[in-house]
């Protein structure tokens, strides 16, 4: 169980481009932190410099206090689940998990006690005298997570492992990473490009783009409160809708703004008086658009085309000239088809506002109207949170 | 008449039957001459006569004991074992560099090394002697050995620079957060993963050096350090005139079987040696 910390980490390659640009980060004791991001946003570099595997051109990395910028990966304490699950295909699942710890010349009983262990917490007794080649996705998946379990180390590293499973595994072992964590309780900062295993992970998410981080928060405080355009858009399925807007009146309390079809709407997030009349965009989430009648609904619009899920409902709205079309989501079934006209309203309690460089005016906290088990007085799950650290570049 | 499908088919595998007995016969035949020849003696060496009618166990005895064959056979497994045993440590750590490590020049290194295997002995045959010469080797199986490394060399050099070049790079990083350092990557992990490729470049460099005869016969004049090719080819008979057949044959059948020994232990592995790689295992 081990803290990390990163100083203005950087990455260059040679005179090229930075890769990861002045990454500030705090991972705390016990922390399952995610870090997401489209793809070559440099979150796999990111981790890598972390592991020890890619040189740290700038800045300072800490862990438990100690800078550890010159120590290899095994100095630095870690251990590291690959995609690929990079097994060695001549050893048995015993010999795969204890090879790292004979390379540290651990006691032969105590190598065999800790190989064990771990096999116990991963079901893999039946398992240890068999080849990499001998078993499924899900089992090599559960070996390569044994292995970094064995060798104890001060903090785990996940490089998108379940990427190479089918849907059904995932979710699977999704969960067992989960039950995992709440069993070891140990430091563990996990890669991946798919929000929503970044959702149902993390304690805490940290979005990445270009090298940059984008956000840091826990899973709904990145949905409820997006900090940018970005954010906004990759948290969440589908996306935010993005609507071009004015700002009309700023205020302290309320702004008001008025949209691409000329109706004004009444927002309750404050806004600089500064940013009176500029450009805005108004961000809202698919499942909060509301219908209404036609004859009443403030907006009008021609359904393009609509995807039933069984569950839910998505229908796409016709924006006209501004691109993508709007997207709403029904928890209900529906008998809305496509080319219908429908009638719908922007609740302003769910709206976002963005300015013109993308970043988001801040909201008010948001009622989350979290389901309580009556006579329950707290949330049934508590998280030590820390300080929301926010890095803007 | 309209044949059947399964005269059709006994057609087919009639000609398939007689075109491998075709071939099999063309290449077993020289062996089994050689192994017939040898068990004859005297004027019986001149009849033609396809099958075994006398069994001399004697030409053995002399091509071994009396010619110095033995010894020859000798001085072949050292200078062969060697020469694959410095071969696969310098190739594996030179694949290693070429496959793994970035550095300028790689490209050109690995083409050279190419062309380098493409040159005839002859062409390097002289300036090899200066070589030796100037190493103080000549007359020693040392010479042996440095001139059959530097023919081997290229061909396992590029053998395994392929075939490490196929290994995934995680798992090198997976032995680096392990703790392990480059000499144990190379022996614990890509070693044994890369066993039926050094197997088969390991035999096919054994064989070279089992069967070379310029190099053996210009760097070597004394009879005690000779391999077995040049003293087989320097057998003699009782007078000048005389060839000793049975001899010769009887030596040239002792020389064989190493050879077919090792490639009937290996086989399996030269055979995912040669495939491996070209489908994802």
């Amino acid at each position: 169980m081990a803290q990390l910390t990163l100083e203005k980490l950087n990455k260059r390659y040679g005179d090229a481009a930075q890769v990861i640009k002045a990454i500030d980060l705090q991972v705390n004791s016990g922390e399952f932190v995610v870090i997401v991001g489209p793809s070559g946003c440099g979150k796999s570099t990111l981790l890598r410099m972390i592991a020890g595997l890619e040189d740290i051109s700038g800045g300072n990395m800490y862990i438990d206090g100690t800078r550890v910028n010159d120590d290899t990966p095994s100095e630095r304490g870690i251990g590291m689940v690959f995609q690929s699950y990079a097994l060695y295909p001549h050893m048995s699942v015993y010999e795969n998990m204890a090879f790292g710890l004979q390379l540290a010349k651990l006691p032969k009983d105590e190598i065999a006690r800790r190989v064990e262990a771990s096999a116990r917490i991963l079901q893999l007794e039946p398992l240890l005298q068999r080849r990499p080649k001998d078993l499924s996705g899900g089992q090599r998946q559960r070996v390569a997570i044994g292995r970094a379990i064995a060798r104890e180390p001060k903090l785990f590293l996940f490089d998108e492992p379940l990427s190479n499973l089918d849907a059904a595994l995932r979710v699977q072992m999704r969960m067992e990473i989960a039950a995992l964590h709440r069993r070891l309780k140990s430091t563990i900062i996990y890669v991946t490009h798919d929000q929503v295993e970044a959702m149902t992970l993390a304690q805490r998410i940290v979005v990445l783009n270009r090298g940059n981080v984008e956000q840091v928060g826990t899973p709904l405080e990145l949905y409820d409160h997006p900090a940018n355009e970005f954010v906004a858009q990759f948290i969440g399925s589908p996306k935010m809708n993005l609507m071009p807007a004015t700002l009309v009146h700023a205020g302290q309390t309320e702004s008001v703004v008025r949209l691409w079809s000329g109706k004004e709407l009444v927002i309750p997030i404050a806004t600089p008086t500064s940013a009176e009349g500029t450009k805005v965009k108004l961000g809202i989430r698919p499942e909060h658009i509301e219908w209404g009648s036609v004859a009443e609904a403030p907006n009008l619009a021609d359904v393009l085309f609509v995807e039933h899920m069984g569950n839910e409902t998505y229908h796409y709205l016709d924006s006209g000239k501004l691109g993508e079309p709007w997207v709403v989501r029904d928890s209900r079934r529906s008998d809305i088809a496509a080319g219908d006209t429908v009638g719908y309203s922007l609740p302003p309690e769910h709206c976002h506002l963005f300015d013109e460089s993308g970043q988001a005016f801040a909201r008010r906290a948001v009622a989350n109207g979290a389901s309580r088990l009556p006579g329950m007085d707290a949330p049934p799950i508590t998280f030590a949170e820390p300080a929301r650290t926010n890095v803007m570049h | 008449m309209k044949l059947t499908r399964q005269q059709r088919e006994l057609g087919k595998k009639f000609w398939i039957y007689l075109t491998a007995l075709v071939v099999s016969v063309i290449c077993v035949f020289p062996f089994y001459n050689a192994v017939l020849t040898s068990l004859r003696t005297g004027q019986e060496l001149f009849l033609t006569n396809y099958l075994p009618t006398t069994f001399h166990w004697e030409n053995y005895v002399s091509a071994l004991g009396e010619n110095g064959v033995g010894r020859s056979l000798l001085n072949s497994f050292l200078v062969a074992s060697i020469t694959v045993g410095i071969c696969l440590l310098v190739s594996i750590t030179a694949a290693f560099a070429l496959a793994r490590v970035r550095f300028r020049g790689r490209k050109y290194i690995l083409f050279t090394i190419l062309c380098v295997s493409m040159f005839p002995q002859v062409a390097v045959l002289s300036g090899m002697f200066e070589l030796v010469r100037f190493m103080g080797l000549y007359d020693s199986i040392g010479s042996l050995i440095l001139s059959y490394t530097t023919f081997s060399l290229p061909f396992t050099v590029w053998v395994l620079t392929t075939f490490m070049r196929s290994l995934p790079v995680e798992l090198e990083e997976a032995a680096i957060v392990d703790g392990a350092n480059l000499w144990v990557i190379i022996t614990k992990v890509f070693a044994p993963i890369m066993g039926p490729s050094l197997v088969t470049t390991g035999l096919l460099a054994f064989i070279g050096a089992w069967n070379e005869f310029m190099f053996a016969l210009t760097f070597i004049i004394s009879n005690e350090n000779r391999t077995v090719p040049v003293a087989i080819g320097m057998l003699q008979g009782a007078s000048q005139y005389e060839l000793p057949w049975g001899h010769i044959m009887a030596a040239s059948v002792v020389v064989t079987i190493p050879i077919i020994a090792l490639v009937l232990i290996f086989q399996k592995r030269i055979v995912s040696g040669l495939t491996a790689g070209a489908v994802k295992g």
